[in-house]
């Protein structure tokens, strides 16, 4: 495994009585070794870019059934891109006009999208379909934890309090714009932050104009550098964009695309270093009830400009992170809070529906259409509504299990709704799905055996079980609680591993091994006598 | 409590050069100073605003910076009532109107107070070997008095109640018994707008201060200058500069050796677990220095003559303090008052201008109404100057005005039916204050809070890293889950609130509005924009209004309720965390 491309995962201080299991208690109450047990890396350095299209998408006017086109003819008149017009990625699906940055993509293997993705008994309020989506439930539930942030925070115990360390120096996750999104919301606290602008002088609510030169004026400066202060990643973040320089000419000017300028802001952190997991961007405007073509030429309008903008950001985003020489380790995904209806109104729009398209891109997506073009009624009535044929709670469950190694047990404390199974094919290349690794046979759960031989002078064997893919740290301690090996990094597949210790030039004396798979972590003892 | 006790903590003294107040020296590192805080004072530009009555408009703006100086944040009622007052003038005058003397009294919640539950203690012996009821005693006074606090009418009697325990100050864990301290915090409070030289007479034969300051150690045979030091320092006159060894201007330390000799023989009752009503102060004349006084030229050579009345000695004392005069002209005690008025109620820095167009007028209106304080309060609340733009928002919350505002702001229910649980929650309240550094009754020192005094941070020392956390973490709380107390969950009903302005289906009302209501400063239009984006994202605003009203259509549907909720959390939780909100 490449050390260097892994970022830190720390390990859940509730099993830390465990780690003691064999010890005195109290002589390691508060020893170094905890320290380094609780706050050792684990890595990923795979990153997820969240693209949230505010408002509700029309997706048959953005990804368009050519094997349809009849039937979307007779729903949609006014508003219908004609076909001539239409990107074709395959015989039966297109794109809007609009869109020929993702039809590159997709030509070039960088693309996927997943059709007619919803829930079931879906909620046409703006705000409720959009909690729904964020904290993955089903739609009668109200929810208290955001996907991502229950999936933090799993791997993340005693945040904010506990962070940054030396292992974990960089926030867990950036929602670039003002809010950070419920989506992030963990069980006590958001595991996210939110950042307008990482070069401006303060990261705080209600942004950085400057205040009037007034008494007042005065205390809101005083009170903005005290918060700035509480604010502990505010020089990670700095140096982070110091650093970091975006290398595409593809960008708009500033100001002309909102969502490229925050991904902008997204390449520019990566390739400054920052070893943010989760990003969060968005952009408004979505919500088409009237006019979303222009009268004379349907492929125009306010639709098309907002679909060019997607388009147009996620290319020159793409080009940026190729450049940087990040493009294998971001994976992008968008998603509304719902799709529109199949029958345009008369106003020349579309009102709020139900399924839509989810499009992922990156360099390891698993390119290509999974599920078939909507079903649409031959006579399609006004209350008619894309059938779904995945829920968006399999879409997230891919991502987290096939990009970040997510165990079940962890796909089911973050998707918190009855539906946690991850689609049937993988999200991302195969070469690339995380946990696939050597194979052999399938244990039936997790355990790590004591070394053999032990003592032992000066190599020894550790041998482990892994039912499942996962991610894997393999670390020895000394007694004083400072690593001196990381034997594994990185993940593995299912079975029976064994990895071989060699003393070297290390002293007499005891040493801990420690195992992290996933969720599961246990520590032994041996003995090493020259 | 003695002064070098009181100044344990100091851990810089700065000694000279002293300031106008002279409180310079008392200067410690609790205090926990941002290192962001004024190096100096700022100078930037002010008013020549005077004590020339406001004659602007009368609209929320002022209405809402005036109950925010003179009560724990505006509640939505009290602005409509001041909207059908007229004038500023009017509205000060009802907030400046008689109140009945307070008719409650601290309760006990428990057994633990050595009567029953749900009785006063106020008078109760300490009956019980056994049992020392002095902590759960305190304990019912804090929050006997946050209760207070929280449910204040329109009315300035509270805010000025804090001012007097924070100017004479005792504090209620060194008294060590809340019998003597509820009868002062009691004798202040009915008091808040009387005659200053009448409340430092009561003062200072008053038990609690006599316990504090050592007065009731104050002997013939051995005089303990302690309050006679602080009684001109602090409570009065005021220490000038340094003119030389041992004179500082306004006195001298044979002053303090005189004042100390004429107070010799005031005493509280010695026992104060025996019977009720003795927890008050009385005069020894045993005990007392019979000989004459003769004070230094700062108070002309002043003789006090001695004899068996203490009274009688004490208001030939006060006379003299209170008759002292600056060369200017001006009662230099009246200058002392309104100077520290002025920093409770409008701001920290007093500039040439203040001095000239506010200090002084203040100071005459004070000392020709006899020490009277109302008519200078009055003129000052209903001035040009305390309405000045520039004089908005330059304030910063104190613990407990931040705490009780956001309690009294979102009407934030507590539970009136029983006592323990009331009790609790109230004193749930006083001790997030103390953690942000503000524990009432309990002023860190005789001198007060040093935010009043401690030049040049002043109100920025209630600021710093961890504090600005608590607050934010308290806000976050009570908009979000709820701050949980043992009584009862205290919680921010985000629906409740938006129903309290003018359209809560228009999403520019509830920003516009709640901006107004929530922030002293007007915020700028990018600001504007931010929350604006938080509340509705990305969303044209007719859908905040269909979603508000398919809310109202179906208010007990649980997920249309979610839906419009959740929004307006996120909201007021930014608007809270935001730097404008410390600001009043």
């Amino acid at each position: 495994m490449n050390r260097r491309e892994f970022i830190t995962r720390a390990v859940p201080a509730t099993t830390l009585p465990f780690l003691l299991n064999g010890f005195a208690l109290q002589a390691y109450g508060r020893s170094p070794i905890i320290q380094a047990l609780t706050s050792a890396a684990f890595s990923t350095n795979r990153i997820l870019v969240l693209v949230q299209l505010v408002g509700g998408n029309d997706g048959l006017n953005t990804v368009i059934p050519l094997d349809r086109y009849s039937s979307l003819s007779a729903a949609r008149s006014n508003i219908l891109i004609p076909s001539n017009k239409v990107l074709g990625l395959t015989a039966a699906t297109g794109l809007h006009p609009a869109m020929t940055g993702l039809q590159s993509l997709y030509n070039n293997g960088q693309l996927l999208i997943v059709q007619s993705v919803s829930y079931p008994n879906p909620n046409f309020s703006h705000f409720r379909a959009t909690d729904i989506w964020l904290t993955a439930t089903d739609a009668n539930v109200i929810g208290n934890t955001g996907w991502l942030g229950a999936y933090l925070d799993q791997d993340f115990p005693g945040y904010p309090g506990a962070y940054p360390t030396t292992a974990v120096p960089d926030p867990l996750a950036l929602q670039i714009g003002s809010v950070v999104t419920p989506g992030l919301q963990g069980p006590a606290v958001s595991m996210g932050l939110a950042v307008t602008n990482p070069n401006a002088t303060y990261f705080l609510p209600g942004g950085s104009d400057t205040p009037p030169a007034t008494p007042a004026g005065h205390e809101i400066t005083f009170i903005r550098q005290v918060a700035q202060a509480t604010q502990a990643y505010t020089g990670s973040i700095k140096t982070a964009a110091s650093k970091g320089k975006n290398l595409s000419t593809l960008y708009p000017a500033a100001g002309q695309n909102s969502l490229a300028d925050q991904l902008k802001i997204v390449a520019q952190l990566i390739a400054g270093g920052l070893q943010t997991r989760i990003y969060v961007v968005n952009i408004g405007g979505f919500d088409t009830h009237s006019v979303q073509v222009t009268a004379t030429d349907t492929t125009l309008g306010a639709h098309a400009t907002l679909l060019g903008k997607l388009s147009g950001a996620i290319t020159a985003f793409e080009d940026d992170l190729h450049l940087i020489g990040a493009q294998d380790r971001v994976l992008g995904m968008t998603f509304s809070e719902f799709g529109r209806r199949i029958v345009s109104n008369a106003s020349g729009g579309t009102d709020h529906g139900t399924a839509e398209p989810v499009i992922m891109f990156g360099s390891k997506v698993n390119a290509g259409i999974i599920g078939t073009s909507p079903v649409l009624p031959a006579a399609p009535t006004v209350n008619d509504n894309i059938p779904l044929q995945f829920d968006f709670r399999s879409v997230y469950a891919s991502v987290l299990r096939d990009w970040f190694g997510a165990s079940p047990t962890e796909l089911q404390v973050a998707i918190t709704g009855t539906i946690t199974n991850p689609l049937t094919s993988s999200v991302v290349t195969s070469g690339s799905v995380a946990g696939v690794g050597s194979g052999g046979n399938q244990p039936k759960e997790y355990s790590l055996e004591q070394n053999y031989p032990n003592p032992f002078n000066p190599s020894t064997i550790i041998r482990y079980e892994l039912p499942a893919g996962v991610n894997v740290l393999l670390d020895v301690y000394n007694s004083l609680g400072e690593r001196v090996a990381t034997l594994v990094d990185g993940p593995q597949g299912a079975g029976t591993h064994e990895v071989n210790f060699n003393g070297g030039s290390l002293s007499s004396g005891m040493y801990l091994y420690r195992l992290k798979a996933g969720s599961y972590q246990e520590t032994k003892r041996m003995l090493l006598i020259r | 409590m003695r002064r070098r006790d009181s100044l344990a903590r100091i851990a810089t003294a700065v000694l000279a050069p002293d300031g106008e107040d002279g409180l310079q020296e008392v200067k410690t590192q609790d205090a926990g100073a941002s290192p962001f805080a004024n190096k100096s004072t700022p100078s930037v530009a002010r008013t020549t605003a005077g004590l020339e009555p406001y004659a602007g408009p009368w609209t929320l703006t002022q209405m809402y910076h005036l109950l925010r100086r003179t009560t724990f944040g505006p509640s939505k009622a009290h602005v409509d009532t001041l909207k059908s007052t007229g004038t500023a003038g009017s509205a000060v005058d009802l907030l400046l109107a008689p109140q009945a003397d307070e008719p409650t009294q601290p309760l006990a919640t428990s057994t633990s107070e050595l009567v029953p539950g749900g009785s006063t203690w106020v008078n109760a012996i300490y009956s019980n070997p056994a049992i020392n009821p002095t902590s759960a005693r305190i304990i019912s006074l804090k929050a006997w008095w946050i209760g207070l606090i929280l449910n204040q009418g329109l009315s300035i009697r509270e805010k000025l109640t804090l001012f007097w325990t924070d100017h004479f100050v005792t504090q209620i864990s060194t008294v060590n018994d809340p019998r003597y301290s509820y009868r002062y915090n009691a004798l202040l409070r009915h008091n808040v707008l009387g005659n200053f030289r009448d409340i430092a007479n009561a003062v200072t034969q008053d038990g609690a201060m006599l316990i504090y300051l050592n007065g009731t150690n104050n002997v013939k045979t051995g005089p303990d200058e302690n309050y006679g030091r602080e009684l001109q320092e602090l409570f009065t006159i005021g220490k000038g500069p340094l003119a030389g060894p041992g004179d500082y201007t306004n006195y001298t330390e044979a002053d303090v050796k005189a004042a100390a000799h004429v107070l010799t023989g005031w005493r509280k009752y010695q026992n104060a677990d025996t019977t009720v009503g003795t927890q008050t102060g009385y005069f020894d004349s045993t005990r007392h220095d019979t000989t004459d006084k003769t004070f230094s030229a700062r108070y002309n050579n002043t003789v006090i003559k001695g004899g068996t009345d203490g009274q009688a000695e004490l208001t030939a004392m006060l006379t003299m303090i209170f008759s002292q005069t600056d060369p200017d002209g001006v009662n230099k005690v009246a200058r002392f008052i309104s100077r520290k008025f002025y920093r409770w109620f409008v701001y920290y820095v007093i500039d040439a201008d203040a001095e000239a167009n506010v200090i002084t007028p203040m100071a005459n209106l004070i000392s020709s109404n006899n020490f009277n304080v109302l008519p200078a309060l009055s003129t000052l609340l209903k001035s040009a100057h305390f309405f000045d733009p520039v004089n908005m928002g330059c304030f910063i919350k104190s613990p407990i005005d931040f705490v009780a505002a956001l309690i009294r702001q979102f009407s934030i229910p507590i539970i009136a039916t029983d006592v323990a649980k009331q009790y609790a929650a109230w004193y749930a309240l006083a001790t997030q204050s103390a953690a942000m550094d503000q524990d009432i009754g309990e002023p860190p020192n005789v001198a007060g809070w040093q935010a009043y005094y401690q030049n040049p941070e002043y109100y920025e020392l209630w600021i710093n890293s961890d504090t600005l956390t608590k607050r934010r973490n308290l806000s976050d709380a009570l908009v979000g889950s709820g701050y949980t107390t043992s009584g009862g969950k205290l919680q921010i009903d985000p629906i409740a609130f938006v129903k309290t302005l003018s359209n809560p289906a228009d999403p520019n009302v509830i920003v516009n509005e709640a901006s107004q209501f929530l922030f002293a400063v007007t915020p700028t239009a990018a600001q504007t924009a931010f929350l604006k984006e938080t509340l509705l994202p990305g969303l044209p605003d007719y859908e905040w209004t269909t979603e508000w009203a398919a809310y109202m259509a179906d208010p007990t549907n649980a997920a249309k309720l979610s839906a419009v909720k959740g929004k307006l959390q996120a909201l007021l939780a930014l608007m809270m965390e935001m730097p404008e909100y410390q600001l009043s």
